[in-house]
């Protein structure tokens, strides 16, 4: 098939960046997304032209770097698909297809299609983590875990830190990330110690790296390629209550 | 003696001289014991760069941070979380017995060498299985959500052929939890300021001074800026060379480099030809395939693996009646049908499609049927067990496993060969660490599933922490700056390479050179090795480096983020492990695991092994591009485990 591409070309991160088009011919159904935009970068660099810079690595779904809004949506138009999963048969011969950055205020953009989301190792730097020197462990099957508290753990824990997430939110919130790493760890057992520095101390992180607050826009989970729910917010929301309240408490009673 | 002195040179051997003689099971505890210490208050004042986030380089940089050491980390994706250890699905063994299904630290032991074919040491093997069991415990304690059986104990299955149920797994993502377990862990040290993290910088060269690593020359990928970082030892730990083939199941930006650049100044490169061949993969759909993608392979549990009977038949699967397909491993392989190994599997796919009886584009796949698992189970229940997978499939190929049978084929996987190292984790440069799958050390010439994992853990979070000590013990080392002329030398070497890379503006893309030389390394050194094949692929290698280094052309500049820059710094030494991948595989005239030599088989085409000449590690040292390099053996022993042929039949 056929397409025109208007793609985001941006020098660097001084520059005003503008959208630029590009037919691109003989695309094939069994192409990946990005495997289109190497045969279009390819032909560019001949063409002695500058290709488009993205990016990738797994190129399978899991690693989380590749990061574009196509057509306005993050990752494209199939649900729960990263932009490296998506192949070329969603669309059609003659379709124009629009691949931009993520925008968000905390994710600069350096060049083209890549942006900085170092502000995500901030928030979990601030906390997300359980606290277990090497060595200290003590014997795995010690504390045991209820199945559907493991499993339900294992859904938030699945987030592969890609950021659409922000791109999709209306206020560049990073609320889903933050409520997926709360809780995968506030549901483990071995979490529960630093539950509550912990989401002070993250979503204090997420304000300071210019993420913006969430209204319950709601954008974020359709966008999302694991599908964390919108209730993990929720429980961040409850978590953080709890927390403030006793911090306070502890305040007041020490004042 | 096997003559190959047109390829290379026979030099004197070498020994691991750091694991303890005597009982196997004490082995490590003594080394323990006998390694020197470094006082807490020391431990501050020396650094340690740590080149890789995977499951390996994590896990180290977070407990050297842990230990009190200053840490500098390096990875070239823009977050340590992303290290290609994210991507691995099945699951991580450890001898933790809690099925009580007779497995042991021994077991494991035992299982490993066999799997490795006798081409691994016993004393490394013996440790890797004794520290399994903490790496769980490691790994629970961080939170890690592993599967878990009702009773809220953790859950296992079995794996890759073995009897006992040893493997634990986070769903098809246990790569992922476990690596985030060491993402989050490091991030922590980060917090406390005890490691610097350096996301999207790429290590070019090693800095020797007075014959010990102290240091890396780094670019900046976002800025292009070159700089030289010091330190009193350095740990590589930048994974597997699978990308010489170009298409792999690894991750894009998977490469040598590293090491490559450690060898080159002087790291012996150990069994380079070992490379993993995974029999079920998404075939390649056409010319524009850039990776491949990896089917787990539990399929085989159900599936069944035909091609027809007849070359060159074209029909749609459905329109083949069952007396003309050719159910080849069952028919070849009775007793383990479809769950032959994976280099069996593998080899047998090929073996069919090179009698023209592939399926697919090119005829490069067989397929994998589940129509009697559907009618015999129900669909649902094939759904449960596999849905994920199915729909995985679908996604990528557009075609629905529950009506047509899904079509695979082998791809590269796996690594085995790597730097050479002690029993400490110690390269032949004095100070120089190589850890995970960028070492060779522990899965001889085959590695079995769900061992990876577990090496990359217990090598960063268990070993390398305490026998780096025993080296750091001498120092802190005389202070460095930029302007050592051994840094400043090595510096001037990667500003040349880049402005020679930048300069040639030629006419064909490192993508195209790329592909080329995956398709010459494919098919001469892939899963069947010849003696005619290897010299061939040597010389068209030879000649396709140079065209390179005369017809490339890498836009842009260097001072700016450029992919096409980093690209071709990473195929030009993939340019040159390729040459040293095929010698070895020349001088290794056995078959042995990962490593096929059709001169080397019996008469009913299975592989043979040569312990009389070949039970060696082979172990490469550079001398020059393009010049021969020297061969160091070192003799392995078996005391515990007595090598035997392997018979799947
Ligand atoms: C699809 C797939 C599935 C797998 N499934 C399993 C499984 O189920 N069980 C199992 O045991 N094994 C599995 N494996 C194998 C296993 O995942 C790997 O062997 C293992 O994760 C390697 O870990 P590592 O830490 O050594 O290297 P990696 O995880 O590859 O990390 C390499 C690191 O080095 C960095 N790096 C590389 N070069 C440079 C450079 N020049 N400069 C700076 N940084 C650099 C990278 O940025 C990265 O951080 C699988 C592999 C694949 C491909
Ligand atoms: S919550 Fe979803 S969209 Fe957001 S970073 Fe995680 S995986 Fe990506
Ligand atoms: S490239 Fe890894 S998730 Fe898309």
């Amino acid at each position: 098939m056929n397409l025109t591409l208007r793609i985001w070309r941006q020098q660097g991160p001084q520059d005003k960046g503008r959208m630029v088009s590009y037919q691109v011919t003989d695309v094939s159904p069994d192409m990946s997304f990005l495997e289109m935009l190497d045969v279009l970068n390819e032909r560019l660099i001949l063409e002695g032209e500058e290709p488009v810079a993205f990016d990738h690595d797994c190129r399978e779904g899991i690693c989380g770097a590749c990061s574009m809004v196509i057509n306005g949506t993050p990752h494209g138009p199939q649900k729960m698909t990263t932009t490296c999963q998506l192949h070329m048969r969603t669309f059609s011969d003659g379709d124009t297809i629009d691949i931009e950055p993520w925008r968000a205020k905390a994710f600069p953009v350096i060049k083209d299609l890549v942006v900085n989301r170092g502000a995500f190792d901030k928030i979990i730097q601030a906390g997300g983590y359980i606290s277990a020197p090497t060595g200290s462990a003590p014997e795995a099957h010690a504390t045991p875990v209820p199945k559907a508290d493991a499993d339900a753990a294992f859904e938030a824990a699945e987030c592969i830190g890609c950021g659409a997430c922000v791109a999709a939110c209306p206020n560049g919130s990073a609320m889903l990330f933050t409520a997926a790493k709360i809780t995968h760890l506030g549901l483990m057992p071995q979490g529960q110690p630093e539950r509550d520095s912990r989401v002070l101390d993250m979503v204090a992180a997420h304000d300071e790296a210019g993420f913006g607050g969430c209204t319950n826009a709601g954008e974020c989970t359709p966008a999302c390629p694991k599908g964390i729910p919108l209730a993990t917010i929720g429980r961040l929301n409850r978590d953080f209550l709890a927390a403030s309240r006793k911090r306070s408490g502890e305040t007041a009673t020490a004042g | 003696m096997h003559d190959n002195s047109d390829l290379f040179i026979t030099g004197e051997p070498i020994a691991d001289t750091k694991a303890p003689d005597g009982p196997i099971e004490t082995r490590w505890e003594r080394r323990r014991f006998s390694a020197k210490l470094v006082n807490p208050a020391n431990k501050r004042k020396m650094t340690v760069i740590v080149v890789g986030t995977g499951l390996a380089g994590g896990s180290a940089a977070a407990t050297l941070g842990e230990l009190g050491y200053r840490v500098k980390s390096y990875c070239y994706q823009d977050s340590p979380r992303r290290a290609h250890s994210i991507a691995a699905q099945g699951g991580i063994n450890a001898a933790k017995n809690y099925r009580n299904d007779g497995d042991s630290v021994y077991r494991l032991f035992y299982d490993t060498v066999k799997g490795g074919d006798f081409r691994a040491r016993e004393s490394n093997v013996h440790r890797l299985a004794e520290v399994s069991v903490n790496i769980i415990d490691q790994a629970v304690a961080q939170g890690v959500p592993f599967a878990r059986e009702y009773g809220g104990l953790l859950d296992t299955r079995s794996f890759g052929g073995t009897q006992v149920s040893r493997t634990f797994y986070a769903r098809g993502q246990t790569g992922q939890q476990l690596l985030l377990g060491a993402y989050q862990a490091l991030e922590r040290q980060i917090a406390a300021g005890n490691v610097e993290m350096n996301a999207r910088h790429e290590m070019l060269e090693l800095i020797i001074v007075d014959g010990r690593a102290r240091g890396i020359v780094v670019r900046d990928m976002v800025t292009g800026e070159i700089t030289t970082e010091f330190a009193d030892a350095v740990v590589l730990a930048s994974g597997g060379y699978g990308n010489v083939f170009f298409l792999s199941t690894n991750a894009k930006g998977c490469n040598v480099t590293a090491s490559w650049r450690a060898h080159r100044k002087g790291a012996l490169f150990a069994n380079p030809c070992y490379t993993q061949i995974h029999p079920t993969c998404i075939p390649v759909s056409g010319d524009h395939q850039s990776k491949l993608t990896l089917m787990s392979e539990s399929l085989r549990n159900d599936g069944r693996v035909w091609v027809p009977k007849k070359a060159g038949d074209t029909r749609a699967p459905g329109d083949i009646p069952e007396d003309e397909r050719d159910y080849y491993l069952e028919r070849i392989y009775p007793a383990f049908g479809n769950l032959v190994p994976r280099d069996i599997a593998s080899r047998a796919a090929k073996n069919v499609c090179d009698e023209g009886r592939g399926v697919g584009p090119g005829g490069l796949g067989v397929y994998l049927d589940f129509a009697d698992a559907i009618r015999r189970l129900g669909r649902a229940a094939v759904e449960a067990k596999y849905g994920n997978l199915f729909e995985m499939y679908e996604r990528i190929t557009g075609e629905n496993p529950y009506d047509v049978p899904m079509r695979i084929y082998p791809a590269v996987h796996y690594t085995m060969g790597g730097l050479w190292v002690d029993y400490d984790l110690q390269s032949t440069i004095p100070g120089l660490f190589v850890i995970g799958e960028a070492n060779f050390s522990d899965h001889g010439a085959n590695r079995l599933g769900a061992s990876a994992l577990m090496q990359g853990l217990a090598d960063g979070y268990f070993v390398l922490p305490n026998t780096i000590g025993d080296y750091l013990a001498a120092g802190p080392f005389e202070k460095l700056d930029e302007s050592h002329p051994d840094a400043a030398a090595a510096r001037a070497q990667v500003e040349e390479r880049v402005s020679k890379l930048l300069s040639i503006n030629g006419d064909r893309t490192v993508d195209s050179f790329h592909r080329e030389l995956g398709r010459i390394m494919w098919e001469y050194c892939g899963m069947e090795r010849t003696d005619a094949g290897l010299r061939k692929a040597i010389e068209l290698i030879r000649g396709l480096r140079d065209e390179f280094w005369q017809r490339v052309k890498v836009p842009g500049r260097g001072e700016e983020l450029n992919q096409n820059l980093e690209k071709a710094g990473r195929v030009a030494d993939f340019f040159e492990l390729a040459e040293l991948m095929c010698v070895d595989a020349l001088h290794r005239t056995e078959s042995c695991g990962g490593h096929f030599r059709a001169e080397s088989q019996s008469a009913d085409g299975e592989a043979e092994r040569d312990d009389e000449n070949f039970s060696y590690v082979a172990a490469w040292e550079f001398t020059g591009t393009g010049e021969r390099p020297v061969l160091h053996r070192e003799d392995l022993n078996f005391e515990y485990v007595h090598p035997t042929q392997r018979s799947y039949k």
